[in-house]
């Protein structure tokens, strides 16, 4: 992966120069005579001046300095880093898609909105829930919508419920979102085997609990098997169960939430359903709900009428609206196109093979780095390095850098907090054994080397555009925005 | 199989490693009678059949190919080809999240620099790394201010986008913070009910700006009015009128919302976009979402990381300000690539030839015999039309020519929202003008 070295910044690029006409010139009235001056800024905005070349050149430079799926294995947890198809971004961006306003007449986007109903249709297939809304723009978003769902329905059976379990084991955005929507948060803890202790669980249910959030498999890549179980000790204590779907890669077309006995869930597309990630987005993070939770499905719905689409805002027990439109639909179009080439036998293929690929490294790399719990993976599992007798000083963070250093992306660290010094690693289904092969080849030669010579394996990565960065002092005195440059 | 690369031999391979016999026994742990479902799937489609289908569905939306005089939150602007090449880069778009830095600095500069344009635009000291869109983005806004001064009334002005109102509704709920709604007069905000709805519990008033009739708000009288309460000034602010614009920030806010869709981002019936949260210094720490920061590494070089983490979900957990992971970085990496290639020069000369189409437009209407501007206020890029019949009456027969002549205004049937932007034609103006003489002629019985 060549990196290019330094690269100013655009405001350190900019010249004096006047900048560049983009638009035909109108020669109608003056600003001035138009609005009163006391609304015009009378400066220039303070932006940098380039030439085209010069801004195409600046980014990609920048970009050359980006790890990505394209350019090598990007074994991150949780995150399901797998192949993004070229055909799904170039059909999403077809005029017709890309130029349709969301304020236009239903009548006017139907070809748009049956591919929503489409996708809606396909989603409550694979999670086996009665009803799904596209509308959330992430799978935070799609937490948040689920938990005022779980809300809402408990607050019109008259019961106020205030607390969410969450397993220790779970993502930062489960209680972060429990906490939006104005919960309190109580731990789960997980068992021996990393699944979820029913009796703690059985301890901490009680009438005050409205929801149980959990991923499944978990965030170590274990299925909980005694979910039916949990659902039923969940659902006895008149509490619902919410499905973080960040995991889905493992089980869809396999096993579906709603079986469970899930009673809502969010799917993120932009993990199982493959669309690009963007450096962070955007992504879409559909809910699917059971049916006595349909009532409280946000604001806007799609209607189908017998083949016409229409959107309806009418909903009196809704949760409301959460975001300016209709959520992400470009992305929603992209999830679109790739379901449809996979179909379900396809999508059920995926998970196979995600699976697969899992268990096969781990196996790889058993003698090597050990698994945190021993027992048989799904899509990832996580591995530690907390064995100071055996690895010294060389953590997890020392782990990830010197993989860096070898042209892999590193798992995600430190993460899930229950395991010290862990290491998640998730192949996903779109890559090849020859490339976990290597990938576990180069694991030993860290290893091995990080044994040779400890004091060097502590101070990786040596061949990246930077190295090592000062993130203490970027906390305690932020630099978030260029200083004007006199 | 579409994009999976093993071979049956390799296949085979893994599982004997693994001591399998077929496939299925992969998932030995899920319970029997959960796997298999039955699940109904229209079969597996080509790369070719699916282009089909999707170039069908393109074409069944007629409103993509309309003159459109549509705002209301979402704009048609001209955006430099050179955008979607940058972004369409797969070292851009496929990269995930810049959790590690080394690997990452294109992004990372990238999103520094867009912090410090939008920073600039605006007149505050930071801003964000985005959250979804601009509704979510004043709802964060106003949870933040919440947070910050530590109390639980919001007001708002009742001249803001009503899908904004209402996703701030939603947000707000949770927490159990009251919103109240500031009356507006002539299409702005009402300055003397603003005075009147203060109280020590409000935490902040948001205003539009411009707002969603088009009118330039009269911020400077806004900020004023609160100057004697402790309550802050939030700004939800269209950054393409930003270009000529006074900034928010030099006319009193403290925190400035918005859409970054107008800047190089395309309509795509919604979404994506991306909305910024931007503040003065004092209230960065309550940011929600990610932010860059500017460091050094080992040799003095210098680099970019998320900084103040501990703001976020998946440090602070149940306590962060914000439960948003996934932001909108492919967008807002749009717009500064916009922003970028436009310069100073080009976003100015793009809003005022906005504001000049706008007015050209609202003149040319309003020649018509019982057509007319709804307020007198000044407005930017779109304004409120009082028809003499009912406004969907006007938007259907429109419609029938390829004419999409405005949003028709909740409150009161016969106000449609018209907006131009630098794309507007003047055959474009004409024709709006002669389809709604024509739709106003009495019908001949």
């Amino acid at each position: 992966m060549p990196l290019d070295a330094f690269e100013p910044t655009l405001f350190e690029l900019s010249s004096e120069n006047e900048g560049r006409s983009w638009l035909p010139q109108d020669d109608g009235a003056e600003l001035d005579a138009l609005l009163p001056t006391q609304c015009l800024n009378a400066d220039m905005p303070s932006l940098p001046i380039v030439a085209e070349l010069d801004v195409v050149r600046h980014f990609t430079k920048l970009s050359r300095r980006n790890f990505c799926i394209e350019s090598g294995f990007y074994p991150l947890g949780s995150c399901t880093m797998k192949y993004n198809p070229k055909i799904c971004d170039s059909l999403a961006s077809l005029p017709g898609f890309a130029n349709l306003h969301p304020q236009a007449d239903a009548d006017m986007a139907q070809g748009t909105l049956g591919l929503m109903d489409d996708i809606s249709d396909f989603l409550e297939q694979l999670s086996g829930m009665d009803k799904v809304t596209t509308n959330p723009c992430a799978g935070a978003h799609g937490e948040f919508c689920g938990m005022l769902l779980v809300r809402a329905y408990h607050r019109d059976q008259g019961s106020d419920r205030d607390t969410v379990l969450v397993p220790d084991s779970a993502h930062g955005t489960n209680p972060a979102t429990a906490a939006m929507v104005g919960y309190k948060t109580l731990e789960v803890k997980s068992n021996a085997e990393g699944c979820v202790d029913l009796d703690d669980l059985k301890s901490k249910l009680n009438d005050n609990v409205a929801a149980l959030m959990l991923t499944n498999p978990n965030t170590l890549g274990l299925f909980e098997k005694d979910i039916l179980e949990i659902a039923k000790v969940v659902h006895d204590a008149g509490a619902l169960l919410y499905y973080d779907g960040a995991n889905l890669n493992a089980i869809a077309g396999v096993a579906r939430p709603g079986d469970m006995g899930f009673d809502v869930v969010h799917i993120n597309l932009h993990k199982t359903f493959s669309t690009p990630h963007g450096g962070g987005g955007p992504g879409a993070g559909p809910v699917g709900v059971k049916s006595h939770l349909v009532p409280y499905l946000p604001i806007p719905l799609i209607e189908n009428n017998g083949g016409k689409y229409a959107l309806n805002y009418e909903s009196k027990k809704s949760i409301g609206q959460l975001s300016t439109f209709f959520g992400n639909t470009g992305i929603v179009l992209r999830a679109y196109v790739y379901m449809r080439m996979h179909g379900a036998g396809g999508i059920r293929q995926n998970s196979v093979h995600a699976v697969l690929n899992a268990r096969y490294l781990k196996y790889k790399l058993k003698d090597l780095i050990p698994a945190e719990i021993d027992a048989d993976n799904m899509h990832e599992f996580v591995l530690t390095l907390k064995d100071k007798k055996r690895f010294g000083d060389f953590n997890a963070m020392a782990f990830a850098k010197n993989l860096i250093d070898r042209g892999y992306h590193a798992p995600t660290v430190y993460f899930p907090l229950i395991v010290k010094e862990a290491l998640m690693i998730e192949p996903t289904e779109t890559e090849s054994k020859r490339t976990l092969d290597e990938f576990a080849a180069v694991v030993a030669d860290i290893m091995a080397e990080a044994k040779a010579d400890p004091e060097k394996a502590l101070h990786a990565p040596y061949t990246t555009p930077v190295r090592k960065l000062d993130e203490v002092t970027a906390a305690r005195q932020p630099v978030l925005t260029q200083p004007c440059l006199e | 199989m579409v994009f999976i690369p093993h071979t049956p031999d390799e296949k085979q391979s893994m599982l004997d490693a693994l001591g399998l016999q077929t496939e299925d026994q992969l998932f030995h742990m899920i319970p029997a009678q959960l796997q298999n479902p039955a699940i109904e799937f229209p079969p597996a489609l080509t790369e070719l059949e699916i282009s089909e289908v999707m170039n069908d569905a393109a074409a069944n939306n007629p409103a993509s190919q309309c003159v459109s005089f549509l705002g209301g939150g979402a704009y048609a602007h001209f955006i430099p080809q050179a955008v979607s090449a940058i972004i369409s880069r797969g070292d851009f778009s496929t990269a995930y999240t810049p959790y590690q830095p080394e690997v990452s600095q294109g992004t990372l500069q990238a999103i520094f620099e867009f912090q410090t344009m939008i920073s600039r635009l605006t007149g505050m000291d930071a801003c964000n790394a985005g959250v979804y869109d601009g509704a979510s983005a004043l709802a964060e806004g106003a949870l933040m201010a919440c947070r910050a001064v530590r109390k639980d009334v919001v007001l708002v002005s009742s001249s803001v986008n009503p899908h904004y109102r209402r996703v701030l509704q939603t947000y707000l709920d949770g927490p159990g913070i009251e919103v109240i709604e500031v009356p507006a007069a002539d299409g702005a905000t009402d300055v003397n009910a603003l005075k009147e709805a203060l109280s020590d519990k409000v935490a902040a008033f948001f205003v539009q700006y411009p707002n969603y009739y088009g009118v330039v708000e009269p911020l400077e009288d806004i900020a004023a009015a609160l100057q004697d309460s402790k309550a802050l000034l939030g700004v939800s602010a269209n950054p393409h009128a930003l270009g000529v614009l006074k900034t928010p920030g030099a006319l009193g806010a403290d925190i400035v919302t918005g859409d970054l869709q107008p800047l190089g981002i395309s309509l795509s019936y919604g979404g994506p976009y991306a909305g910024y949260v931007a503040c003065t210094e004092k209230y960065i720490r309550q940011l929600p979402g990610r932010l860059v920061g500017q460091t050094k590494d080992e040799d003095g070089k210098t680099g970019y990381v998320l900084t103040l983490q501990t703001r976020e979900q998946h440090i602070r957990r149940a306590k962060a300000t914000s439960n948003i992971c996934t932001n909108q970085a492919l967008c807002a990496l749009a717009a500064t690539v916009y922003l970028a290639l436009m310069g100073p020069k080009g976003l100015r000369d793009a809003a005022t030839l906005s504001v000049k189409k706008a007015h050209a437009l609202q003149q040319a209407l309003c020649e018509i015999e019982g057509v007319s501007l709804e307020y007198s206020q000044p407005f930017f890029h779109e304004f409120a039309l009082r028809l003499p019949v009912p406004a969907r009456q006007f938007i259907e027969a429109a419609k029938q020519r390829g004419l999409l002549p405005g949003i028709a205004i909740q409150d009161d049937a016969k106000l449609l929202l018209v907006c131009a932007t630098e794309l507007t034609k003047t055959s474009d103006i004409d024709l709006y003008k002669t389809i709604l003489t024509e739709a106003l002629q009495p019908t001949v019985a």
